[in-house]
């Protein structure tokens, strides 16, 4: 789950964005302590530190005092609105990329995401029932 | 931050062989520190001087302040846990676990117990029996029990295998999250206690090459992959630590954090981008030792 290459804090600041983003760590409940953090991902607690420190100046956290971190109101929005704005750089641009290789054109790519995009919701619909 | 130790002009000389050449350095209060070099680096001889079990040639070496030598205030704070620890005889690991009870005054009983019960250590048989992973559990039930303030730990794995060795790691986190102390833990196994340690001390040759957080030297440098020409271009004017390659494709992994430019470059160009682990970084950064790492002997 860890990858190398990048600082940890990062990856762990992101970790919790993640569960801000999907809904499963929603605005106002209580977010994993530095302790539940170094604990989990068996890192140094300075390092879970920092990460939860990253989010608090970003906004995305906030201290009630004597009880632990708690996840701001609207933070959900922020990181949305965030990750679509670089969206087209992390996954548009090394699907053209490698489209270009392959010699397939954007129309050939719009096809093929809404063939597949129809696909897998017809198989959710499946799921779901 | 406060210092816990500090050092400086420390140099180490047997005979002809300098084994410490005037390092300087400080060692913070509460961080898990990550010693780490080749052998004959010089690791166990800076910890031997740092716990005044071995003499310094020259330099100033202050733990709390002050002079470490036959100085019981500082002493009693400080635990080294030797890869070659050496018992009496007749000892066993009750014996070794009743004698450091009564010397470090912040031991903790129910965590030496519990370590045992973990570490599955036979209590009654003798030290001189046990196998080398058994050994290794004793210094580190001791390392870990002993709370020190500062506590050493020069490669405590050996002989553990990987069950016992994340043990280690897990139980450490644990305790040092409770109980927030200094440790130096020497290893030569990067990968695995990459996550635990706060800061890097890297020692080559007897000299202190890097002393930084842990997290800043993560993205330190990267590894370029692709066509040689276009990978020649890119790295032009940087500083290459490694470089390898397989017909018309080149591997070079070149020192610096990679701009938001940069990466539009390699994409640009159609190369890739591998990261470099802190273990592989350091094997490079040391690896131009040529050589001289054969003084394993001379350091001890």
């Amino acid at each position: 789950m860890i990858e190398e290459g990048r600082p940890l804090f990062l990856q762990i600041a992101e970790s919790v964005e993640d569960s801000i983003v999907d809904g499963s760590l929603a605005e106002e409940s209580q977010a994993p302590s530095t302790n539940e953090l170094a604990a989990f991902h068996r890192i140094n607690p300075a390092t879970a530190a920092k990460g939860i420190t990253m989010l608090v100046d970003k906004g995305v956290l906030y201290k009630r005092r004597g009880i632990g971190m708690f996840v701001a109101e609207g933070a959900r929005a922020r990181l949305m609105a965030e990750r679509r704005a670089s969206f087209a750089d992390r996954y548009v641009e090394p699907l053209l990329a490698e489209a270009r290789k392959l010699g397939l054109g954007p129309d050939d790519l719009g096809a093929l995401i809404r063939e597949r995009a129809s696909a897998s919701s017809a198989q959710n619909e499946r799921n779901a029932r | 931050m406060t210092a816990v130790i500090e050092v400086r002009g420390l140099t180490k000389r047997y005979r002809d062989a300098v084994a410490v050449d005037d390092v300087s350095f400080s060692i913070e209060r509460d961080t898990i520190y990550g010693l780490l070099g080749r052998n004959g680096a010089g690791k166990t001889t800076v910890m031997s001087i740092l716990t005044a079990q071995n003499f310094a040639t020259s330099g100033d070496v202050r733990v709390f302040g002050e002079h470490p030598y036959e100085n019981a205030r500082v002493l009693s704070r400080m635990c080294f846990v030797r890869e070659s620890q050496k018992y009496p005889d007749d000892a066993t690991a009750t014996h070794a676990l009743g004698a450091a009870r009564l010397f470090f005054p912040n031991w903790s009983q129910e965590l030496a117990d519990r370590l045992v019960d973990d570490f599955q250590l036979p209590m009654r048989r003798r030290i001189k029996k046990l196998s080398r992973g058994q050994l290794s559990a004793v210094g580190v039930i001791i390392g870990l029990a002993s709370r020190a303030e500062v506590t050493f730990f020069d490669e405590p794995y050996l002989g553990l295998d990987a069950v016992a060795r994340q043990l280690f790691y897990d139980r450490l986190l644990q305790d040092y999250t409770e109980h927030p102390r200094t440790v130096i833990l020497s290893s030569h196994l990067i990968d695995e206690v990459s996550n635990l340690i706060e800061r890097v001390l890297v020692i080559d040759r007897g000299r202190i090459i890097m002393n930084e957080d842990t997290d800043s030297v993560r993205d330190r440098a990267a590894t370029i992959v692709g066509d040689s020409a276009a990978v020649d271009a890119f790295v032009a004017g940087r500083e290459v630590l490694h470089r390898e390659s397989l017909g018309r494709v080149a591997s070079v992994t070149i020192l610096g954090a990679l701009t938001h430019e940069d990466r539009e470059r390699l994409a640009a160009a159609d190369l890739d981008v591998a990261p470099v682990s802190l273990q592989q970084l350091i094997v490079r950064t040391t690896q131009s030792a040529d050589g001289a790492a054969s003084e394993k002997g001379a350091s001890r």
